[in-house]
């Protein structure tokens, strides 16, 4: 190609394609609502000028330099496909090149749009499952090259997929209920979920429409006459006496823990009604719904892992529920795929296994997170507010009140770092990692070893001083942070687990047989 | 923890400080051209914007990129990849070969002057879903890619 674009960054001397040149005017046309702006902009811009002969020339102009910087943009794309990877190099600035071995591609999508298809072209895209969206996406070339390009990656990935074993779960054919819920039970989940949100969602409305509305919603005084309009007078209420008043206070508190259950009840049995979780060949699959029935499946190798919730009500009773952590492909919405709302441990081992991850058997050895961790926090805290209590001192009138009051604070915030700090544990076996947190929303996640993507030790200024540690592992669709360690350990545990994650590789692991 | 930069650690090509100074000051002229701004308008007393200003932008442009690069290091293993940065807020990353999704090599304008690219491997993590080292001499990043590339074909295999 013509040396004065030489700024290849590629060094293999292989100067691979270009895109096809009739893509330059199908994206050009296609962008064309983008420039909607700028035209107008120019338009408007030319019209104060009071020459009409400008207008013309402006929106010539405008477009005239989109094309260039699509042309120019153009000249700087090259795809290479190598031996072992497909190479794709732009910028017309910024060079990018960007490397992804064909193990890697999950899938080449070939897309044709109307406008395109009347010229023969395609788009092609490589996809890889990788963590940010935009893996690699050819715009345009024509059909016969993307064929040939898909045709070329399947071929190196059969040729790869022969050579792989992947560890894997007792095969079943034919389908088997892992998990279903009765009536009962969803009623049960329903009482769980508890919801006073209607009177969020009302009042939201009321503040927000209340314009719309004949009179002034937060009014209470024409509450009242309203209420004396239809018989019942402020002083008859007055008149009932202590006891007559407090019914009527219960009534009204009733109603609305009444309320609150009927809403979860409701919302519950819309959406989980006739939970059925069944194990296929492709997978799990799970039917819900009352109304609009949902059937999803997740393939069991996309597992990454799981996580078992519970809440300090529902726990009394042996209830949790199981999500699974996923590659989140199939659909943006949920990248946790619910396996089951509400379980006893048993039920929820058995689906669990199913995946791959097993029940933490005594070996995980579950550890405290060191003390000093949640101490620095409350350390932290200190010097805020004995500001805020030397500003009172000085400034306010009754000092005194409102200092008991910033204390009563710091300890609501001290019991919550203590409770944080009780029900904090993190643990680690020969197959699985394990961190439970939470007091309210008590989670234990569960994430097998091969599953880690990176390993990531962090330290902030006061880590540092007092050789504490996060670990964090980057897990497809989730996270696991393990805080307060120190830091010898967060060593100890990384290479334990870096030694299972090199074994085995990301293709081997997450793609379908 | 005092081990800042463990002897073991592959150090960035030091025209990494360069060109990185050179990206500081020029983000940051804007900063200094409002500061000269205000001076002119003689809102306070003359050099009480322009100066203060000026001793911040001397120092984040040039001692800071010095300091970064002393904490930056990596080391290139056969089946992994470990980067280490930052003394106050210190990280340790480690991404194994077997899950790099796909590996960038990029090369703005300064960074080409120097010979210079940064490079960033993509896993599937959500934590960490790019792992970026920059300041690699051009050909060492290369080199590294294709190491990776050669790993990931040679585990699958």
């Amino acid at each position: 190609m013509k040396p004065a674009i030489d700024g290849s960054i590629d060094v293999t001397g292989q100067e691979g394609a270009r895109l096809h040149i009739s893509g330059l005017f199908v994206a050009f046309i296609s962008g064309l609502p983008q420039l909607l702006f700028p035209l107008l902009a120019a338009v408007f811009g030319a019209r104060k000028s009071d020459n009409p002969a400008l207008i013309p020339i402006m929106v010539g102009a405008v477009l005239a330099l989109s094309l260039f910087f699509r042309w120019l943009s153009w000249l700087r794309f090259r795809y290479h496909i190598g031996d072992d990877d497909i190479r794709v190099e732009k910028g017309i600035l910024n060079r990018t090149a960007r490397s992804i071995p064909y193990e890697r591609i999950q899938d080449v999508s070939i897309q044709q749009k109307p406008l395109a298809r009347m010229m023969g072209l395609s788009e092609v895209k490589f996809e890889t499952g990788g963590g940010d969206g935009d893996d690699a996406k050819l715009s345009f070339v024509t059909l016969d090259e993307a064929n040939r390009l898909r045709a070329l990656v399947r071929s190196r990935k059969a040729g790869v997929a022969v050579a792989q074993n992947v560890p894997e779960m007792a095969e079943s054919e034919d389908t088997e209920t892992l998990f279903a819920m009765d009536g009962k039970r969803v009623f049960i989940l329903g009482l769980y979920s508890f919801s006073l949100v209607i009177f969020a969602v009302l009042g939201g409305f009321a503040q927000q429409f209340d314009f719309l509305l004949p009179f002034d919603f937060w009014d209470y005084k024409r509450w009242a006459g309203l209420a004396e309009d239809s018989g019942v007078r402020v002083s008859t209420i007055n008149g009932v006496g202590m006891a007559g008043q407090l019914i009527l206070a219960f009534g009204a508190f009733t109603s609305l823990i009444f309320i609150g259950f009927a809403t979860g009840v409701g919302r519950t049995i819309l959406c989980e009604h006739g939970f059925r979780l069944t194990q296929t060949s492709k997978g799990f699959r799970r039917r819900r719904g009352l109304f609009t029935l949902t059937d999803v499946v997740m393939p069991t190798h996309r597992v990454q892992a799981a996580v078992v919730q519970t809440g300090p009500i529902r726990k009394r009773r042996g209830w949790h529920s199981l999500k699974f952590v996923s590659l989140a492909q199939d659909s943006k919405e949920e990248s946790n795929y619910v396996a089951a709302p509400l379980a006893t441990l048993d039920e929820l081992w058995r689906i669990s296994k199913a995946a791959g991850i097993a029940a933490p058997d005594g070996n995980e050895c579950l550890r405290k997170g060191a003390k000093l961790h949640w101490i620095i926090q409350i350390a932290l805290l200190m010097p805020p507010l004995m500001i805020a209590m030397l500003a009172l001192l000085i400034f306010a009138d009754r000092p005194l009140a409102l200092m008991l009051f910033l204390a009563l604070l710091l300890v609501i915030a001290a019991c919550l770092f203590w409770c944080d700090w009780r029900r904090y544990r993190f643990g680690i076996d020969t197959q699985q990692l394990y961190m439970r947190r939470g007091w309210w929303r008590q989670r234990l996640t569960l994430a097998p070893h091969i599953k880690v993507q990176s390993i990531e030790i962090t330290q902030g200024p006061f880590g540092r001083r007092f050789g504490l540690a996060t670990l964090k592992f980057g897990i497809a669709g989730g996270t696991l942070d393990m805080i307060a360690l120190p830091l010898p350990m967060a060593r100890e545990i990384r290479s334990a687990v870096m030694e299972k994650v090199a074994e085995v590789d990301y293709s081997a692991i997450n793609q379908s047989r | 923890m005092t081990d800042d930069a463990p002897p073991e650690l592959t150090p960035l090509d030091p025209a990494f400080i360069t060109t990185s100074r050179i990206a500081t000051a020029l983000g940051l002229l804007p900063f200094v051209i409002g500061a000269a701004v205000l001076e002119l308008a003689k809102l306070l007393p003359p050099g009480s914007f322009l100066v203060p200003m000026f001793l911040v932008y001397a120092f984040v442009a040039f001692t800071v990129p010095a300091r970064k690069y002393r904490h930056w290091g990596y080391v290139m293993g056969t089946d992994q990849l470990r980067v280490v940065r930052g003394y106050m807020f210190y990280s340790d990353t480690i991404v194994p070969f077997g899950r790099i999704q796909h590996i960038d090599v990029d090369q703005g304008p300064i960074d080409r002057r120097y010979g210079l690219s940064k490079l960033t491997v993509h896993t599937a993590g959500n934590h960490n879903s790019t792992v970026t080292l920059p300041g690699l001499a051009h050909a060492d990043a290369l080199a590294m890619r294709a190491a990776m590339r050669a790993a990931i074909r040679q585990e699958i295999l």
